[in-house]
């Protein structure tokens, strides 16, 4: 169990993470988003005690980082940068960390075959491809085999199967009981992994909810009806109850009534339909809506381009 | 792989009693050490550097000897000239003890360590106690085998000595653990500043272009803070004989060089605790 209580960290002017509060809870798989720079890295690092808080707190199982017994042991972490060096190979950088925490040079093997490192642990690092690292990074957070696991950002620079390989160790992992903490800034990434998500924008916290509580939610849904007896249909729709509103192009976009409904509807006037399409926000619509007031860094946008919709 | 990921985890559901260990961070620091290439180029060039200037001082000073006017031949100071390598080699070392703390900085490794063993503290002192005892050892090797090599190639008629000779064996071991002392107030600079360039640049600074400064200030002023500088401390300890007035005793210099390595080395820490990773 990861809490964060009051989480704030201020570099200078520049205010990174602003009282955040939620609970990382144990055999879930909770997702971490945000737009680029919204704070994640930050917090997992402040979580890790590498960064202290300007204020508030962050525990894992009510114990602070620092005063774990058996940190390795208890806590693994992939972060943001690269922790390794580049001259050492992968065995030494995992031995090297193993023996902190007195863990047995046969558990560093275990993982490097578990991996998919075996053909090049020997090798230097620095050699090793951006998703060789990342595995790396994932073999020296599962090290001592901890409760607590916190990835930050973990398919970046993965091929699709490696993605795929990642998304089933997290789930795996978090079957076992454990705590998986894993931030991503896509939210289709997460739908996929995450049972639940602590969302942040500009370091401040905007929800934390279940996967399944955020697609009702965001399920902002309605049918889209196109008919060349347009007002006739409107008519008949609302003395139904439903709600319609007549598009630019004419089209209906109507609420409160399922694409079932409005076809025997429209067949019992009747009515021609040229279209009947039901419409669903996407979990990525909905993540950009809650978060859309707080994009720390807008893409630059041709002035033409505003009110077209995507 | 992409069958059932975590099938080959074993699960260690209880955790060991106790707490991660001093003695476990020294083994790590030492696996650290041995396993990047920069640790044996600059041992290998300290060694290398060390003993082979050395053998090349004392060699052209036994082909010249003859030639040497009586004044010289009388001041000549075969225990020192015999050591002479370990000036150049003290550059190597101390390039090794910046990188052992700017490397971790620069690769970013320092958060896979502090990650491993939060208490910083005890970081700095299990990787300054590994750093130091092969520095200790290494320099100690090249004073010594600096002195014997240097005595052989010295020979007669040229003035030499044997480590019975006074002051010879104090010279050839504080020779030595001068060195490694030195090594450590690099590594204390790194601490504080934590890039390798600026680290060098300070260490180099201090032993060759403070002195220049300290020589330009008004005369009884500098005669007064020069026997302070590690330099002057070096000679000090590396000469059989009193190599200027003024100079401290060779141990008292060697306590005031440990107490520069221990401020510098206090004081990254304090900041390291401070500091963000
Ligand atoms: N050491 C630092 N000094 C100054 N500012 C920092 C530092 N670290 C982070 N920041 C700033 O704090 C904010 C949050 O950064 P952070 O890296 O935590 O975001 P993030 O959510 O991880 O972003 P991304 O998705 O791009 O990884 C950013 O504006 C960043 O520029
Ligand atoms: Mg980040």
């Amino acid at each position: 169990m990861i809490e964060a209580k009051g989480l704030t960290k201020h570099y200078g002017a520049k205010h990174a993470v602003e009282q955040l509060s939620f609970t990382v809870r144990p055999g879930a798989v909770t997702g971490f988003l945000g737009p680029n720079g919204s704070g994640k890295s930050t917090t997992m690092r402040m979580i890790m005690g590498l960064d202290t808080p300007t204020a508030g707190d962050a525990t894992i199982h009510g114990q602070h980082f620092h005063d774990l017994r058996w940190p390795l042991r208890e806590v693994g972490a992939l972060l943001e940068a690269k922790a390794i060096h580049p001259g050492r190979s992968a065995r030494a950088h995992l031995t090297m960390l193993a023996q902190t925490n007195h863990i047995p040079g046969s558990r560093v093997e275990t993982l490097i075959d578990m991996v998919g490192l075996t053909d090049v642990a020997s090798k230097r690092a620095g050699k090793f491809s951006l998703g060789m690292g990342q595995r790396l990074g994932i073999a020296a957070a599962l090290l001592g085999d901890p409760e607590t696991l916190l990835f930050d950002e973990p398919v970046n620079g993965l091929d699709p199967d490696g993605i795929r390989w990642v998304r089933n160790l997290l789930k795996g992992l978090a079957k076992e009981g454990r705590t998986v903490f894993v931030s991503s800034h896509l939210m289709s990434e997460m739908a996929l992994t995450a049972d639940e998500v602590v969302i942040i924008g500009k370091g401040k916290l905007i929800s934390q909810i279940s996967i399944d509580e955020l697609l009702a939610q965001s399920s902002e849904s309605f049918v889209r009806v196109r008919s060349p007896q347009g007002p006739a249909l409107k008519q008949a729709l609302e003395q139904m109850g439903a709600v319609v509103v007549v598009e630019d192009d004419g089209s209906l976009s109507v609420r409160g009534a399922n694409e079932v409904a409005i076809g025997e509807l429209a067949a019992s006037i009747p009515v021609v339909l040229h279209e009947l399409a039901p419409q669903t926000a996407s979990l990525e619509e909905a993540f950009m809506l809650l978060t859309e007031d707080s994009i720390e860094y807008h893409g630059s946008q041709a002035p033409d381009s505003k009110g077209v919709s995507s | 792989m992409t069958n059932s990921p975590t099938a080959t985890l074993e699960r260690v559901s209880h955790l060991p009693s106790g707490h991660y260990r001093f003695v476990d961070l020294l083994r790590s620091e030492w696996t650290k050490l041995r396993t990047v290439r920069s640790s044996w180029w600059t041992l290998g060039v300290t060694v290398l550097l060390g003993i082979g200037i050395s053998a090349l001082v004392t060699a052209e000073t036994r082909a010249h000897w003859s030639s040497m006017g009586p004044g010289d031949k009388l001041s000549f100071d075969p225990v020192s000239t015999s050591l002479i390598g370990l000036f150049l080699c003290q550059f190597a070392i101390g390039t090794l003890g910046a990188l052992v703390v700017s490397a971790e900085y620069s690769t970013g490794t320092i958060r896979a360590t502090l990650s491993a063993a939060p208490r910083r503290p005890a970081v700095v002192v299990a990787k300054a106690t590994v750093y130091g005892v092969v520095a200790f050892v290494v320099s100690e090797f090249v004073s010594f085998a600096s002195f014997f090599l240097g005595q052989f190639l010295l020979s007669s008629p040229a003035r030499h000595a044997t480590l019975s000779s006074p002051g010879a064996l104090r010279a050839v071991f504080g020779g030595g653990l001068f060195v490694a002392v030195l090594g450590l107030v690099a590594f204390g600079i790194a601490t504080i500043i934590r890039h390798t360039a600026g680290s060098i640049i300070a260490f180099v600074g201090i032993l060759l272009v403070l002195p220049l400064i300290v020589q330009a200030l008004p005369s009884s002023l500098s005669l007064n803070i020069r026997r302070f500088l590690p330099d002057r401390i070096g000679i000090d300890i590396l000469s059989a004989t009193k190599a200027f007035p003024n100079a401290f005793s060779p141990w008292a210099g060697m306590l005031i060089l440990c107490l520069y390595a221990f401020v510098l080395i206090s004081v990254g820490t304090v900041l390291m605790v401070r500091r963000d990773a």
